[in-house]
């Protein structure tokens, strides 16, 4: 048997948990064994999982660890990683708790766990120095109107129908997490100017002001919904500026 | 590329140990005297981040070892070339004083298997698997290690000894090898063979560097002992006792505890790296009385 059909055989039922232990591996007896093989199986299995358990920890906690294992079963099962950068597996992992027909009630569950991804990209993000305050004092206020920004590497926005932030923020720690004050849409933005992450939910306005300037807006341009809704935009572009979104002028 | 600071890059002839990240502010905090640390390149193939902050802390201070767990070598699809450039970078950028990689394969048409899966050992795979190490050696920019494999299957068109295939590859692409003695014992309960046979069968004079752990144990279906390398647990006495073995022989390695699951504290993981360099630095000693 060649080794091209060697591999593939032994791929194929690697991924197909019915299929028996391939014919050309063999253990001790000289025939294929199915526990042998099992391990290989296994540790396939098992080391997608955890990577999933440590992508979505708040997601595995909403819903228990069996659950969760299950629900990543399934993904596993029909998502393999495309590289051996593990960093960045299970990205869609939001998109198909979505689709999960048994956590269908649960409308806030893909919510959080778009959160997480999005902190875990952040986390990853590369390096850049946050534009500071001081910066924006030094620019002569005719010239404010034009402005535009360069997004820092690291900023995520996300707009979720549920109180998904607050929901992340409660399962922090170990305490016993206390339910939202109030159940409602939440605009979130996720940072990591230096070292640390973090999430922050945006006041009202705050969702497009941001994706407006990260689609290269002038500030002007961008500021023109805030305005007319009887908003500051100043307190606004600080509040991005202060959470390290900004890394400096584009 | 760098202008970071950094400790020279070769690693002594000592113990080190597996980086985790858990254990980064106890080894900030007392800075112990380990030989070098190990990481797992592909967790720090992300573009920045807190473990590249942790790593440029560490290897300010320590020697580095960088060992990939992905590249897929023994497969037969051509290797990743993104993920090539990837442990190229990551050698620019930290200066490791060994890189290392395995008998393996772990990528095919379905994805990343995220496993160091078997590979048959014949003719054609010996040639499949030096094209691979040469294409890694120049895209890296430098001579890897190969690491012998643990299995728990073997294939019944292998024809060549896994010794003989590991002295081949070295010799026709010029790279070092690891020897994984936990590995060697392992295969040696899954597959009915004595280790020290096997050691003395292995092209020591290639060794660049030593691997050591402790392995998991099942029942295959005919209810012979299945030994599976878990990484888990403490290094099991008969893999000390083959270790010091192969030190007697070769003189002091650089050698390193692996510790992947359940991890322990820091204290304890240390006593582990401890034992393995207090065997290291009898060896020598050893050295020392034969040329004196």
């Amino acid at each position: 048997m060649s080794f091209e059909t060697t591999i593939a055989a032994f791929a194929a039922a690697l991924t197909d948990p019915s299929a028996p232990a391939p014919a050309m591996t063999i253990g001790r007896e000289g025939r294929p064994d199915t526990r042998r093989f099992g391990v290989y199986r296994n540790n396939v299995a098992v080391g997608l999982i955890k990577s999933l358990e440590a992508r979505y920890p708040v997601t595995r906690r909403l819903v228990g660890d069996d659950f969760f294992r299950g629900m990543a079963g399934a993904y596993v099962a029909v998502n393999k990683p495309k590289s051996a950068v593990l960093i960045v597996y299970g990205v869609d992992f939001p998109d198909f708790v979505r689709g999960f027909e048994p956590a269908r009630d649960l409308d806030y569950l893909p919510d959080v766990a778009a959160l997480e991804n999005a902190w875990v990209e952040a986390y990853h993000a590369a390096e850049a120095s946050p534009w500071p305050l001081t910066a924006l004092a030094d620019i002569a206020p005719e010239r404010l109107e034009t402005l535009r920004f360069a997004i820092h590497p690291a900023a995520r926005l996300a707009r979720f129908a549920t109180p998904a932030a607050s929901i992340w923020s409660a399962h922090q720690g170990e305490a016993e997490p206390a339910p939202p004050q109030r159940w409602g849409r939440e605009d979130v933005l996720v940072t990591r100017p230096h070292a640390e992450v973090f999430v922050r939910a945006l006041p009202d306005g705050g969702h497009d002001f941001f994706a407006a300037l990260r689609a290269g807006a002038a500030l002007g341009e961008a500021a023109t919904p805030l305005i007319e809704a009887g908003a500051d935009p100043g307190l606004h572009l600080v509040g991005l500026i202060e959470a390290g979104a900004i890394a400096g002028l584009a | 590329m760098t202008s970071a600071p950094r400790v020279a890059a070769p690693l002594p002839r000592r113990a080190g140990v597996g980086f985790k990240p858990e254990h980064f502010e106890a080894i900030m905090d007392e800075r112990p005297d380990v030989g070098f640390f190990e990481i797992h390149a592909e967790n720090f193939m992300g573009e920045g981040g807190p473990p590249h902050r942790r790593l440029e802390a560490l290897r300010a201070r320590y020697p580095l070892s960088l060992h990939g767990v992905g590249l897929s070598i023994g497969g037969p699809r051509p290797l990743d070339r993104a993920h090539l450039a990837r442990l190229a970078a990551l050698n620019r950028r930290y200066e490791p004083g060994l890189f290392s990689e395995h008998l393996a394969w772990s990528s095919h048409d379905v994805g990343f298997l995220d496993d160091l899966l078997p590979v048959p050992l014949t003719a054609e795979t010996l040639a499949l698997v030096c094209r691979h190490i040469d294409e890694t050696q120049e895209a890296v920019g430098r001579r890897m290690l190969l690491e012998n494999p643990s299995t728990y299957v073997r294939f019944a068109e292998s024809d060549i000894p896994e010794t003989d295939f590991l002295r081949e590859v070295a010799e026709r692409t010029g790279c070092g090898l690891l020897l994984d003695v936990n590995n060697v014992e392992v295969q040696a309960g899954n597959h009915g063979f004595d280790p020290v046979a096997y050691l003395d069968a292995f092209p020591l004079d290639l060794v660049g560097e030593i691997h050591l752990a402790g392995y998991a144990e099942a029942r295959d279906d005919a209810g012979h002992e299945l030994r599976i390398d878990a990484h888990d647990s403490p290094v099991r006495p008969r893999v000390w006792q083959l270790y010091r073995l192969v030190i007697a022989r070769i003189g002091a390695t650089p050698t390193l505890i692996e510790w992947d699951n359940d991890v322990p504290d820091w204290p304890t993981l240390h006593a582990e790296v401890r034992r393995a360099d207090e065997a290291a630095i009898a060896a020598m000693r050893r050295e020392m009385a034969d040329v004196v």
